[in-house]
């Protein structure tokens, strides 16, 4: 566990920046992932079509100057749609990765803290959610509970909840050995105040890391999910949704599959990118030991 | 390596077997159909599901009577009858010789058996109202027997060839269930759950047709599963392919044939009577007013389909066209909405079954009624529940089906149907109908019974559900159309 390399001191804004810049998987994805976010929140105010109008008779039509990415079958706009949807996905994994977080860090944390059988059960607790294939518990979560954008969000959150859990527990418990930590004892500080000031500020680091890889696995698995018609429900458009549609047109109108496919391959490779650059740029000894 | 190894004998082995196959192309005994549902189990007379007579209908169970391609009734198991005077007694005279698949004889004890056994007060036919005029049923001899009805009943020679009054035997009628046994050109051979039901010729069978030696009923739901199913020839054909868009695709390739029919399924959006606000008249018409049925039938089942402006089947004789009663106009739907004192619209829920009228058609009237101020949840939901809740217990707002049963106008004079509409005018209709069997009358009153429909629009009536065919170009004789819910093998061939 004392293998955990962490950084002593938390670094300057102006470090991070400079060593960002000369990170190359950093840099594209930080491009992508901006990308992709400013599409989301652009289609708050502006979207080049309405995405509930649908127009029957301009439908199927390929890619054209009006519609970019062409018609679907209702002759909705799929660049609307894919700007509405992207806003959906990122919506779901925000809040799914939120929740994780928010249980999970400071369960893994206490756990650290506390040893003993209260730190058993909540790893063992933690162990058993994670052995759940993370796609078959949102699938089991969400045919219980009702399908919905909002179930979906709480399944992905459920499964994400161990991972920062672990996480947060081994992290934790490297700092516990630490000599800052020894001081703070030796001043007369509880092991709730130390965790505060001291053991979770040191772990923000690779909850960044990882809270950008979960969230690509959020959009990948709220996209299976409404590809299986348990996620985002109709109107609202979404990029699984699309997928499922598009699925028995692809003989005649293979850009319905195609374009949400690439948003959900380019967004996922670039918060994925994002995530190594993070973690190269959090943990340098890591990526010389690679 | 190993695992690649053997992958690719099987390859090699699989080749083979194709090659081989193909060979054996000129003298085919066998067909292989898909369907999208599967039969819940395979008793047609203790079920509603169409997937139940589809398998069996005609192929392994038989009636008195029976319901030709052309929706005609024609004799079955009845060589002939007569009927007496004032309409009330039935004389049917049986077929001699025949025999149930497991060797027992068919005679006029098994009639009284089966129809006394669908009318019975135990009787979980889902039918029961097309028995419901019979008084008593006797066997005159072991090959005539006698039908004494109530009161007249113009249209008992049509019920006695549905599905639901097919003969069953007494020995083995419990166990239909799972192990079928009828009197058809085919009996059953088994049924794996969740793939297939594999029938063969019964050499057993008292009639002339000659029928193939192997039929397969393949269940296939997902859409672009059955795509593929029928591209790769794994079925010879789907006689209602369950996804209209590819119907081009299908025409534009040699190896097939695309066939679009007519059915008896009126696919209407049902409206929950009984709940406000829908039990406001003013309200149904305003939906009525604005859902463009045109565009549904384009955007949901791409061209295929005919709107309809009552709860009637627009091939029948006494259709009457009322689809401009309601012609799209989202201005005066607003204005009746306004009337009805829901000037800003409403909430509502709109509970979707799975066949893509039902989701893609919802989609499209979630978009138009949004445009009149009524803000539909769409709710999609799986047969199963949809017949507990829907069905059942009537606990839903709106929703979407299609009404496959052939002139099922009837349904609205039920007294629990869960449309849950009550109008003693309507009832007096089908009570009279009932009456009558002069053909003329009967068209009229049919007539009179739509118009009801339409002026208190008890339902959104969208459009007549086409038969979306597409099976392999050498095979001969399906059903072009469904007059009832059936795909009868009997005249089914391969060309040379």
């Amino acid at each position: 566990m004392s293998e955990i390399e962490l950084p002593g001191a938390r670094e300057s804004w102006h470090d991070f920046l400079a060593k960002a810049v000369h990170n190359r998987s950093f840099t594209i994805g930080a491009i992508i992932t901006g990308f992709v976010l400013l599409m989301a929140l652009l289609s708050f105010v502006w979207t080049p079509f309405d995405v509930t109008e649908m127009d029957i008779p301009g439908k199927l039509k390929w890619p054209n100057s009006q519609h970019w990415l062409g018609t679907d079958h209702f002759g909705r706009d799929v660049f609307s749609m894919l700007m509405v949807g992207a806003r959906n996905s990122i919506a779901v994994a925000i809040v799914a990765v939120s929740i994780g977080m928010a249980i999970g860090v400071p369960l893994g944390a206490a756990a650290a803290a506390s040893k003993g059988i209260f730190s058993d059960v909540i790893m063992r607790a933690n162990d058993f959610i994670f052995a759940f294939p993370s796609l078959l518990l949102a699938i089991l979560f969400t045919a219980i509970f009702g399908p919905s954008a909002i179930n979906a969000m709480i399944a992905i959150g459920i499964f994400n909840i161990p991972v920062f859990a672990r996480l947060a527990h081994g992290g934790s418990l490297a700092l516990w050995q630490r000599e800052f930590i020894f001081s703070a004892r030796t001043s007369g500080k509880g092991p709730v105040r130390i965790t505060i000031e001291h053991i979770l500020p040191n772990l923000m680091n690779i909850m960044i890391v990882q809270g950008t890889i979960q969230f690509s696995l959020g959009i990948l698995i709220e996209a299976g999910l409404s590809y299986l018609g348990l996620g985002t429900q109709p109107p609202d458009p979404s990029w699984g949704k699309m997928l499922s549609e598009a699925q028995t047109m692809m003989g005649f109108a293979p850009y319905l599959a195609i374009f949400p496919g690439l948003a959900i391959v380019i967004t996922v490779l670039g918060l994925n990118l994002l995530g190594d650059g993070l973690r190269d740029i959090f943990d340098p000894k890591l990526r010389r030991k690679r | 390596m190993k695992i690649i190894k053997t992958g690719l004998a099987g390859a090699v082995a699989a080749l083979a077997m194709f090659a081989f196959s193909t060979q054996g192309m000129a003298g085919k005994d066998a067909v292989t159909l898909g369907m999208v549902l599967e039969p819940t189990h395979l008793d047609p007379t203790a079920g509603a599901a169409a997937a139940i007579d589809e398998v069996l209908y005609a192929n392994v169970f038989e009636g008195l009577t029976r319901i030709n391609s052309k929706g005609e009734v024609k004799p079955a198991l009845a060589e002939s009858w007569t009927v007496s005077d004032d309409g009330l007694v039935y004389t049917f005279k049986l077929h001699s010789g025949v025999k149930f698949h497991d060797g027992s004889d068919f005679n006029a004890d098994d009639v009284v058996f089966s129809l006394n056994r669908a009318r019975g007060e135990k009787s979980v036919n889902a039918q029961k109202a097309l028995f419901k005029a019979i008084d008593k049923v006797e066997a005159v001899d072991p090959l005539t027997v006698k039908l004494t009805l109530k009161s007249p009943n113009g249209s008992m020679l049509f019920n006695l060839g549905w599905g639901d009054a097919v003969m069953v035997a007494p020995e083995s009628a419990d166990g239909n269930k799972t192990k079928p046994v009828g009197t058809g050109p085919f009996k059953f051979v088994k049924w794996v759950k969740g793939d297939r039901v594999e029938l063969a010729r019964s050499d057993k069978y008292w009639g002339s047709a000659r029928v193939l030696g192997k039929a397969t009923f393949k269940f296939i739901s997902d859409p672009a599963a059955a795509f593929s199913a029928v591209m790769a020839g794994d079925v010879d054909g789907f006689p209602n392919f369950p996804a209209p868009e590819n119907m081009d695709q299908f025409r534009s390739d040699p190896r097939f044939k695309v066939v679009i029919g007519s059915t008896e399924g009126e696919t209407i959006m049902s409206i929950n009577n009984a709940k406000p606000p829908f039990d406001n008249l003013k309200v149904r018409r305003a939906m009525a007013y604005a859902i463009n049925r045109q565009s549904i039938i384009d955007g949901a089942m791409f061209g295929n389909g005919t709107p309809i402006g009552s709860h009637f089947a627009p091939h029948h004789p006494a259709y009457i066209d009322l689809t401009g009663q309601y012609a799209y106009d989202p201005a005066k739907a607003k204005a009746l909405l306004k009337e009805a004192g829901f000037a800003n619209g409403f909430k509502a829920t709109l509970k979707l079954p799975p066949p893509s009228y039902a989701r893609r058609g919802g989609e499209i009237i979630a978009a138009e009624l949004k445009k009149v101020g009524i803000d539909l949840k769409i709710i999609p939901v799986e047969w199963g529940p949809w017949i507990k809740d829907v069905f059942k217990a009537t606990n839903y707002d709106l929703t979407i089906v299609s009404h496959t049963e052939p002139m099922d106008i009837g349904i609205y004079a039920r007294d629990k149907y869960y449309f849950n509409y009550k109008s003693d005018a309507f009832k007096a209709v089908i009570a009279e109908l009932n009456r009558t069997s002069d053909s003329k009358a009967r068209y009229a009153l049919m007539g009179k019974a739509q118009k009801i429909l339409a002026d208190d629009a008890v339902n959104v009536f969208l459009f007549q559900l086409a038969k979306t065919g597409v099976w392999n170009a050498k095979l001969k004789g399906l059903w072009e159309n469904a007059p009832v819910q059936a795909n009868d093998l009997t005249g089914v061939s391969w060309a040379d």
